[in-house]
């Protein structure tokens, strides 16, 4: 016993030194260091494992749907109350079982955060690296239409994109992602004005890198940080937005299991049937609460300056 | 919206007025190409995202002939620049095409439609700022009480739950099982004959007729989308005033009030609160600005017949013209506010004043 808690000690001591010997050490003795910081935040570590749920859910989801998701019961499950013996959420019109369609809609959930980030978070870092590290005419140039994306209503600009591309997930993702760079530009100008003029930049640009090299190597890695912190906190919105598009009928399109959709379907029944368009809507609402706590956590973890207060 | 007001004044006596002077025209010219920006996207994505409107208008089938007629009548013709110019000068008239649903010039529909929108953000804003900002000064105040948690889980399910979801169960549960408010829509059916608006905004029209009983069965009407949309502001103020407070209590004229014997009562509520309110009011009409936004999903559950479920119906009939006419009045609107709040901003705080 004295043995293990004396490795521990050891390790926590390799990990917390202030000389470490290799590159490898330091890393990850930050990480450990972030790490005892986000861990000291129950509702953080909450929503830590909110978020890695869905994940085991998506990922096992055709193992652990008790039922198929768009082939229902019509002859003898029609609309039963949650509890019923093999249906624990109830099922809907269509008599197909909620919680297996919940399950699968975890997929769609995903998938469309992911792609979002995959296409928005980019989009910014480049924009706001390149606006930052150039200054002058690009700045100022790139920095309008940013601010014109960020003058927009979000939602209703996405609502307008998915008209003219036609309804479906695809086109859903697309509008939010488009509507979703500017702040994330914004943040990676900001983070790349601070050390600009800094001497290990300086001393890049003496040893003959190319700007294209400065700002791919040494700019956009340093503003990784914040941006992930941002877009964690993001991906409640994005996900609000995405149902919201579903609960209009433009996102994902009838028989898929998208959690706003499936609301929009269960409208219909909402004085009778209440758990057809109230379990999605739970569903929606922990899933977001999930990301918003990580989001603060890591904001807290990552960012010396407001743990500090 | 970042118009430069120059900190450093080297020079002194003529240039000042000069700088001010540029200052403002940078302003204005922030102003103006946000509101072309504006206009840019919707262009885009009416006239380029949609393969060929012309196409669109007659089908697929139809002859070249009549695709090319059409492209002609349209100004598909004329070079990108040439359409976004007619397109912008036709904006700024008010004209965005007829509506396919209503057959109505979509710019008359949007201005029935409107008050109502205007109605409902305004109430939820003031639901919103009442409870919102005394909530939020409680909870910097007794910071890490209970107060303080609650107002924290408010914020947190606020930036959590889908409004269209909140809507209906609250339809639901105030409707359906309890009857204490009015069914979805913005006035009884029976009202429709004696009740005769002239603004368009009923709640003033009715106080404005003394029509009490139509102002009893508006205010049934309102009372619970203005909530929710209230909820979703008070989200947002509350926090906001929360740090706000947080920062002016750590200022040094509290410990100086303190010293000066004064009550806590009045340090809190006339001294801090006071040097808070100016971004408090900046926060109030970005959260006015977000209720606009947010009106599009409230108005559909409660078949509130404002902008938003204008929109909405006409997404459904892929009724372009006013699907984008309404998307420009509301981003203007929404920029508009922006503005007024930043302009508002600078007037208020005498420390952002350029001398």
């Amino acid at each position: 016993m004295s043995d293990t808690t004396h490795n521990q000690e050891t390790l926590r001591q390799w990990l917390l030194s202030d000389r470490p010997a290799s590159r490898r050490q330091a890393r990850l003795g930050r990480a450990y260091i972030i790490w005892q910081r986000f861990s000291d935040n129950k509702l953080a570590l909450l929503g830590l494992m909110i978020i890695l749920g869905l994940i085991f859910v998506a990922i096992f989801a055709d193992q652990l749907a008790p039922h198929n998701p768009v082939q229902g019961d019509l002859r003898n499950a029609r609309l039963l109350p949650p509890g019923t013996a093999g249906y624990l959420l109830g099922t809907d019109d269509q008599g197909r079982d909620i919680l297996s369609r919940l399950i699968h809609g975890s997929r769609l959930t995903l998938m469309v955060i992911g792609l979002v980030a995959v296409i928005a978070a980019p989009i910014g870092l480049i924009v706001g690296t390149v606006a930052g590290y150039a200054g002058g005419y690009v700045d100022a140039i790139l920095m309008r239409i940013t601010d014109i994306f960020l003058a927009f209503p979000k939602l209703v600009l996405a609502l307008a994109l998915v008209a003219a591309l036609g309804p479906g997930i695809e086109n859903a993702i697309l509008a939010i992602a488009v509507t979703s760079w500017p702040p994330y530009a914004r943040i990676a100008r900001a983070e790349t004005m601070t050390f600009r003029n800094s001497d290990f930049i300086h001393a890049v640009k003496l040893m003959g890198a190319s700007p294209f090299r400065i700002v791919l190597v040494h700019v956009m890695p340093l503003c990784t940080s914040s941006l992930i912190v941002r877009v964690t906190l993001d991906m409640a919105g994005i996900i609000l937005t995405a149902a919201g598009l579903g609960f209009l009928g433009l996102g994902a399109q009838p028989p898929l299991p998208e959690w706003g959709a499936m609301i929009a379907s269960g409208r219909r029944f909402i004085l009778d049937q209440w758990w057809v368009a109230g379990m999605p809507g739970f569903a929606i609402l922990i899933v977001s609460l999930g990301f918003n706590l990580l989001g603060d956590g890591l904001r807290d973890a990552l960012d010396p300056k407001e743990a500090g207060q | 919206m970042n118009a430069s007001i120059p900190t450093q004044q080297v020079k002194r006596g003529k240039s000042r007025a000069s700088q001010r002077t540029l200052a403002v025209a940078g302003f204005l010219a922030t102003v103006l190409t946000t509101f072309l920006g504006l206009l840019a996207v919707t262009f885009f994505i009416g006239r380029v995202v949609p393969i060929d409107p012309a196409l669109a208008i007659v089908g697929d089938r139809a002859p070249a002939h009549v695709v090319e007629r059409v492209r002609e009548e349209l100004g598909l013709n004329l070079p990108l620049w040439q359409q976004f110019f007619i397109y912008v000068r036709q904006a700024l008239s008010g004209e965005f095409g007829t509506s396919v649903l209503t057959t109505n010039p979509v710019m008359e529909d949007i201005k029935r439609v409107f008050p109502a929108t205007m109605e409902l953000a305004t109430i939820g804003t003031i639901i919103g700022a009442i409870f919102g900002v005394p909530l939020g000064v409680l909870a910097a105040v007794k910071r890490g009480s209970l107060i303080d948690q609650i107002v924290r889980l408010i914020g947190l399910i606020g930036y959590s739950v889908p409004i269209f979801w909140l809507g209906l169960l609250a339809l639901l549960l105030f409707y359906a099982k309890l009857g204490w408010v009015a069914f979805p829509g913005r006035m009884d059916l029976v009202f429709e004959f004696t009740f005769t608006p002239v603004t368009g905004f009923y709640i003033v029209d009715a106080i404005w007729q003394r029509q009490w009983d139509v102002l009893w069965d508006l205010f049934r009407h309102i009372i619970l989308p203005a909530s929710l949309l209230g909820y979703f502001s008070l989200a947002y103020i509350s926090r906001m005033t929360r740090s706000f407070m947080l920062n002016e209590l750590s200022q040094e004229y509290v410990v100086a009030a303190r010293a000066k014997g004064l009550s806590e009562t009045r340090i809190i509520w006339f001294h801090a609160l006071r040097n808070a309110a100016v971004p408090l009011i900046t926060v109030i009409a970005l959260s006015y600005a977000g209720l606009l936004e947010g009106s599009v999903l409230t108005e559909s559950i409660f078949s509130w017949p404002g902008l938003g479920l204008y929109i909405t119906n006409s997404l459904q009939n892929a009724d372009m013209n006013a699907v984008l006419g309404g998307t420009i009045v509301i981003g203007a609107v929404f920029i508009s506010i922006n503005i007024f709040s930043d302009v508002l901003y600078r007037l208020l705080d005498p420390r952002t004043r350029s001398r």
